[in-house]
């Protein structure tokens, strides 16, 4: 799966605070969260899907999703225009219903599923998990990586370590759900679920409900 | 902190200077400085009620206020809640003994299937701080725990947080629980949590959503208040 270096793939700092802007190619554009850009890229190059292009708003959204639609909104209105058809790559993804009505307002698909770490997992495995494993706290690939700039520093963790059983103290456990088999993530993850003094486990989802839904927007 | 700030003496300032430097310290998250100050006002001889509300809620609703716009974030409030919490723990026995004002009662708690507690916990506090006495029935409740708790203490609102989406749809089965057992009209419910918002409490059946912990205070008093204006009217 790591044939996903692409390079028009920006570092995850960028795709952290800045995003992606599209490439003015094709005739289809996806519109996702940073996080995603490296996954989604990976699954145009595997599909030879030359007619595709993206556009990433930066990642960390994902921590004040109130602001999301709006950032949406501002890029659907920016691209409408050069391309015929353009897909939302976001789940809910705390937003509280609020992306699905704008999407359905703009008459644009977005992917279904509350968070990417659940369509990664399949959406339905993990909404039957979720009953059971509400004490967990997820990570993807992209979350491992940018650990630091999406958990500990927002949460105020670098500065004041005391605060870390206010955030975690109901969690048991770290989920890491890995799209890809990397070693070196999997020991961050590790390292990550251990800062927060919880449980380590470690299941392997590969792209998930994203490649189905990607191949059904854009597949011939 | 600046040097001249590690060589304030409190017990040097007057009342009002002593006041100012507690809502700067509760700012700061110091909950050393916080719970000294406190001490140092009731051996002056300030009502515990009176230094609950001045130098503690008073302090602390700056420190919402700055939340509300984006000045302060979620890691300075829990610092200043902390400390906020300290001074209250020495204030709370005396408030009981010298008969402060109960405004009413809330039984407060995160629906089930959601664990995250720092939007409740800061509730309860300000709820607490504002004069009401709370039942705190702590994370991933069950319908069953509300209503037995509501009963037990005869409680007058209901307070419910959730953070995630896939758990604020369950505020609503407690709800309609309230609704069977045809008690809904006894209590006034009040939600919150990130992902809610004004509509969605509005489609639940909720009496209010309230969108952070002062909004919450303000929304209970109101009620309480008009409660008791139909009582009175009645």
């Amino acid at each position: 799966m790591d044939g996903s270096k692409s390079p028009t793939l920006p570092d995850d700092a960028t795709l952290t605070e800045a995003g992606l802007a599209p490439a003015a190619r094709g005739r289809v554009l996806l519109l996702a969260c940073g996080a995603l850009a490296r996954e989604i890229l990976a699954l145009i190059r595997a599909n030879g899907w030359e007619h595709v292009d993206l556009a990433c708003l930066p990642a960390i959204l994902h921590n004040t999703p109130e602001k999301i639609p709006q950032a949406v909104r501002e890029a659907v209105e920016r691209h409408r225009g050069a391309y015929q058809a353009i897909h939302l790559v976001y789940a809910d993804c705390g937003t509280g219903g609020r992306l699905a009505a704008l999407c359905e307002e703009l008459g644009i698909e977005m992917v279904p599923g509350p968070h990417c770490y659940s369509f990664f997992e399949g959406n339905e495995i993990f909404a039957a998990r979720a009953e059971d494993e509400f004490t967990a706290f997820y990570l993807t690939d992209f979350l491992v990586r940018q650990f630091d700039a999406f958990v500990w520093k927002p949460l105020g963790l670098d500065r004041h370590p005391e605060l870390r059983d206010a955030y975690f103290g109901h969690y048991e456990k770290l989920v890491y759900l890995a799209q890809t088999d990397d070693p070196a993530l999997d020991a961050k993850a590790r390292e990550c679920a251990a800062r927060l003094g919880l449980a380590y486990e470690r299941r392997f989802t590969g792209y998930g409900d994203l490649a189905r839904e990607l191949q059904a927007w854009l597949g011939e | 902190m600046a040097e001249e700030d590690d060589e304030l003496i409190l017990s040097e300032l007057d009342d009002e200077e002593l006041v100012q430097q507690m809502h700067d310290d509760l700012y700061d998250g110091l909950k050393e400085e916080i719970e000294e100050g406190v001490r140092i006002l009731l051996e002056r001889g300030w009502e515990p009620y009176k230094v609950l509300t001045e130098a503690l809620v008073g302090g602390m609703k700056i420190v919402g206020d700055d939340f509300r716009d984006g000045i302060l974030f979620v890691p300075e409030v829990l610092l200043a809640a902390n400390a906020m919490k300290a001074g209250m723990a020495i204030l709370k026995p005396l408030l009981a003994e010298t008969g402060a004002p109960k405004v009413g009662k809330m039984v407060i708690g995160t629906v089930k299937g959601d664990i995250h507690d720092i939007g409740k916990n800061l509730v309860a506090m300000m709820m607490e701080g504002a004069g009401f006495e709370v039942i705190d029935l702590g994370i991933n409740n069950p319908v069953e725990n509300y209503l037995e708790a509501l009963e037990r203490e005869e409680a007058d609102i209901l307070g419910m947080s959730a953070l995630l989406t896939t758990t604020m749809p369950y505020m609503k089965v407690v709800i309609d629980a309230l609704v069977e057992k045809g008690i809904r009209d006894n209590y006034i419910v009040l939600v919150g949590g990130a992902p809610l918002n004004e509509e969605f409490g509005r489609a639940i059946g909720a009496d209010a959503y309230c969108r952070d912990a002062a909004v919450a205070v303000e929304t209970a008093k109101q009620f309480i208040a008009r409660k008791h204006n139909q009582m009175a009217a009645g």
